[in-house]
């Protein structure tokens, strides 16, 4: 392959088919709908196979992006998919919800001039083609190498189980909720990331061996000493980070006001959208408040247009270029008509008579020096306080790891964000034997970096049982 | 290792993934046409027209159960989560009882459980214990209302054993909805009845009885009240002024009941709480009640229209 010769040819970026946004407001179905052979290869002959392979460097799990880009170029997605899989389990996964734009995309030398090449796109494809294919038998590896426990079933756990399931461990998996994939079903939306691709994924994982135990949760249900004792050799934390925050500002347990994480769940793993014909149901107002800048904000604000509401209004404190959220969602919500209150900040969620949000009182902000994180700090204008006329408010302000775990397992050390204290290359915790990584461990994080970590303890792992 | 003392259970946690050709674990209830589930009802008693008793299999929530936890259901694939109180637990036989009332479509839907049927989904324990939130001697006393007696049951059984002195009062609407008398009776030192019609016990309500047992002077450390919510902060205010510590069972909205959507929010004492991880014991006294009451009505149309729907589409 390195041998084979090729010409890039010069053309712009293939565009994403999707769903028109008057259409897609009323339903949950995904809004891209993925690119066609044709328009995959099209957009494989832009890459310019260069050298210098930068595009693997931007991947937290180092795809071979070159190689994958190649082989569809040939139209052999097969090959390209088992490419893909070598270094990435989740690829129908993470080519919808990585943020490319920051990782491999973003150190594309196509992107110097025009568009980078649409290598997320690409690896989506190739990962959809596949699934068509049925090329889900994968055979099942035999198990005799010891027994370990997975705790999470996100990203992060998923990727750890089928590595060790691969290296011929017994490996099971915990899971708190009665459905596996952590965030990927209960916050993303069905529109976003489609929830049978998810199933399909894990299910591969079952095929290969993996056991999957639902409505266990790690601490109540049985401890993770408990695990150790029970014979598990090794145990592995993918808790994720769970615990909602709020502002601690006057009206938040008003009727009406969520957490994006109850919003969400209700929505997406509990489907509210089909209330009555599934039991749970969610409040949506006719203007809804979404507080906060990033995916969670974007996911909630879009949910909440489409069970209803006439108005969707993002509130961010600072400006649009801060957002943390992937450019990609930010257009498509604003496409979907959602309005961006920037350098805007709640200071009070007023109520009716009856106790449900009326209103939302907004401090107009400005950006001052830059803190912590770089970015330029806000700063609230005195005096240009105003009210937001709303009826239902979702705080997506951020979320931090369950103290479930850290509470009921002796030795395990947290730091002072709740976050578990585990060694960066192995995940390996202050507890022998006990490995964590994702969002347990970072805080609020991406996909790919919790699959990565997933993958590093999984390796760190094999290592120590080998070593006995 | 596998399938030893309590682990035998293992296989059997169950996994809707069996659908998707997954090898993980046995039959599920909505495959095999009801003929095999888990989490398995091995007794159902009907309690009161309303109110149903059910003894379910679940060897791994059993292990470690305690009063005042309690436990999240699914009734079936599309159903929705909700929380019920662990009336007892047998870590032998690996059962947990729970007793429900009909207020919806939910607790409707469970109350039709009939024996060898099952739960879809069934979590726990949760919540924190009562136990150490109790005294440990002098004068208690429990007050239990509705579906209220069974989670003040298994409280009362552990201050009788440490040796406090147990004055029970439960109450009703009316004697045919009176639940577990003779159970209370037995972890009691005195059961004292109430309803609201006279047809049994006092004429009245719980909470006139608890005040004659103040008004009378003897000495009470501790009040616990479980029930509905307007029972619950009528204790409160009966307790309040002679400063008596009273307990009580909070039971708002949940969704997950682990601490991660907040939907179980309240105010304890000026300050936002999740009564699935905080709780969901709280000082009566320090509970914004009306804010509760409120909250729990946030869905009360939508709840309205999803029984009537099922009832007018006699789906099961
Ligand atoms: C709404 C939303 C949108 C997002 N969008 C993106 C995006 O577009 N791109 C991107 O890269 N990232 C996105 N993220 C972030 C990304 O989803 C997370 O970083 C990632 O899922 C973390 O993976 P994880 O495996 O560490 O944890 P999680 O996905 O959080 O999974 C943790 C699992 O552990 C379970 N668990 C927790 N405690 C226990 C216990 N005690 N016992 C048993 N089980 C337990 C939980 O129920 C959960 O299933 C988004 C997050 C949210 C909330
Ligand atoms: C910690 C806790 C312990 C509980 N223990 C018991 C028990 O032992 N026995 C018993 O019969 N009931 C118990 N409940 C109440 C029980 O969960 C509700 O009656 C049930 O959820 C009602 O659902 P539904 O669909 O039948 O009624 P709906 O028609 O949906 O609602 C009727 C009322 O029930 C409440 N409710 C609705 N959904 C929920 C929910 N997801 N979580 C909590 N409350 C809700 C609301 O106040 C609502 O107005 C407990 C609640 C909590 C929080
Ligand atoms: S029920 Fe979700 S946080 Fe308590």
């Amino acid at each position: 392959m390195a041998e084979e010769k090729f010409r890039p040819v010069k053309r712009p970026r293939v565009p994403m088919p999707e769903q028109d946004p008057r259409e897609r407001i009323g339903n949950f179905r995904e809004v891209p709908f993925g690119y066609t052979p044709e328009m995959a290869v099209q957009e494989a002959e832009r890459c310019l196979g260069c050298k210098t392979r930068e595009c693997v460097a931007g991947c937290p799990v180092e795809v071979d992006i070159p190689g994958m880009v190649a082989l569809i170029r040939q139209g052999k997605f097969i090959e390209a998919y088992r490419v893909v899989r070598q270094t990435n389990s989740l690829p129908a996964i993470c080519g919808r919800v990585c943020p490319q734009e920051e990782q491999c995309e973003v150190r594309c030398l196509l992107g110097k001039k025009g568009e980078p090449l649409a290598i997320g796109r690409l690896e989506r494809f190739v990962a959809d083609y596949a699934m068509q294919q049925g090329l889900a038998a994968i055979e099942r590896p035999a198990c005799s190498n010891g027994r370990v426990a997975i705790v999470g079933s996100g990203p992060a756990g998923l990727t750890a189980a089928g590595d060790l399931v691969k290296l011929g461990y017994q490996v099971t998996i915990f899971e708190a909720l009665h459905a596996p994939g952590g965030v990927l079903m209960y916050g993303i939306p069905e529109f976003r990331l489609p929830k049978a691709i998810v199933q399909a994924e894990v299910d591969l994982l079952l095929a290969m061996g993996v056991k999957l135990c639902l409505n266990v949760v790690v601490g109540r249900t049985i401890t993770v000493d408990e695990l150790v004792a029970e014979g598990y050799q090794a145990v592995f934390l993918g808790t994720g980070a769970g615990l909602p925050m709020f502002m601690d500002i006057p009206g938040e347990t008003l009727n009406g006001v969520y957490s994006a994480n109850e919003f969400l769940t209700r929505t997406n793993l509990m489907k509210a959208y089909l209330f009555p014909e599934h039991d749970t149901p969610i409040k949506v107002g006719r203007r809804v408040a979404v507080v906060g800048g990033g995916n969670v904000a974007m996911d909630a604000v879009r949910c909440a247009i489409r069970l209803g509401a006439e108005e969707g209004i993002i509130v961010y404190r600072r400006s649009e270029a801060e957002m943390p959220a992937r450019k990609e969602e930010i257009h498509h919500a604003a496409d979907e008509g959602v309005i961006f209150r920037t350098l805007t900040n709640p200071v009070r969620i007023v109520g009716d008579e009856r106790g449900w949000v009326k209103g939302l009182e907004c401090i107009r902000m400005e950006l001052g020096e830059p803190d912590a994180s770089g970015r330029r700090r806000p700063i609230p204008i005195p005096g240009s306080e105003f009210m937001m006329e709303v009826d239902t408010v979702v705080m997506a302000l951020g979320t931090s790891p369950n103290p479930i775990i850290h509470q009921t397992t002796p030795g395990l050390e947290a730091n002072r964000r709740g976050c578990i204290v585990a060694d960066e290359e192995t995940g390996l915790t202050t507890r022998p034997g006990v490995y964590a990584g994702g969002d347990a461990v970072t805080g609020a994080a991406t996909v790919i970096l919790a699959m990565g970590a997933g993958k590093r303890a999984a390796a760190a792992i094999h290592r120590q049982l080998q070593e006995g | 290792m596998a399938g030893t003392g309590p682990f035998e259970g293992w296989d059997t946690v169950r996994c809707p993934y069996k659908r998707f050709g997954g090898s993980v674990c046995l039959l599920t209830s909505h495959e095999m046409g009801d003929q095999i589930s888990m989490y398995r009802i091995v007794e159902r008693r009907d309690l009161t027209p309303v109110t149903k008793l059910f003894r379910v299999e679940a060897p791994l929530v059993a292990r470690k159960a305690q009063a005042g936890q309690f436990v999240i259901v699914r009734v079936r694939e599309q159903g929705e989560r909700i929380p019920l109180t662990i009336a007892a637990f047998d870590r032998e036989a690996g059962t947990i009882t729970v007793v429900v009332q009909e207020v919806g479509l939910t607790s409707a839907l469970v109350c039709r459980l009939q024996e060898g049927e099952g739960f879809f989904d069934f979590v726990g324990p949760l919540g924190r214990p009562a136990e150490p939130l109790l005294v440990g001697e002098g004068r208690v006393v429990t007050v239990g209302g509705g579906f209220g007696v069974a989670p003040v049951l298994p409280i009362a059984a552990i201050l009788r054993e440490r040796g406090v002195h147990v004055t029970s009062i439960i109450g009703a609407r009316t004697q045919d909805l009176l639940i577990l008398e003779e159970e209370m009776a037995a972890v009691s030192d005195e059961l004292l009845v109430a309803t609201d019609d006279g047809s049994r016990g006092t004429h009245g309500f719980v909470t006139d009885v608890l005040r004659r047992l103040i008004d009378e002077g003897s000495r009470i450390d501790q009040v616990i009240a479980i029930g509905p919510m307007a029972m619950m902060r009528a204790v409160a205010e009966v307790t309040r002024a002679p400063g008596i510590p009273t307990l009580v069972s909070v039971d708002p909205i949940m969704v997950d009941g682990t601490g991660m959507c907040g939907a179980c929010r309240l105010t304890v004492a000026g300050k936002v709480k999740f009564a699935c991880v905080d709780g969901p014991l709280f000082d009566a006294h320090q509970v914004d009640f009306d804010e509760q009451l409120r909250r729990g009505k946030m869905y009360a149309d939508d709840e309205k229209r999803a029984l009537h729907a099922w009832r007018c589409g006699g789906v099961t």
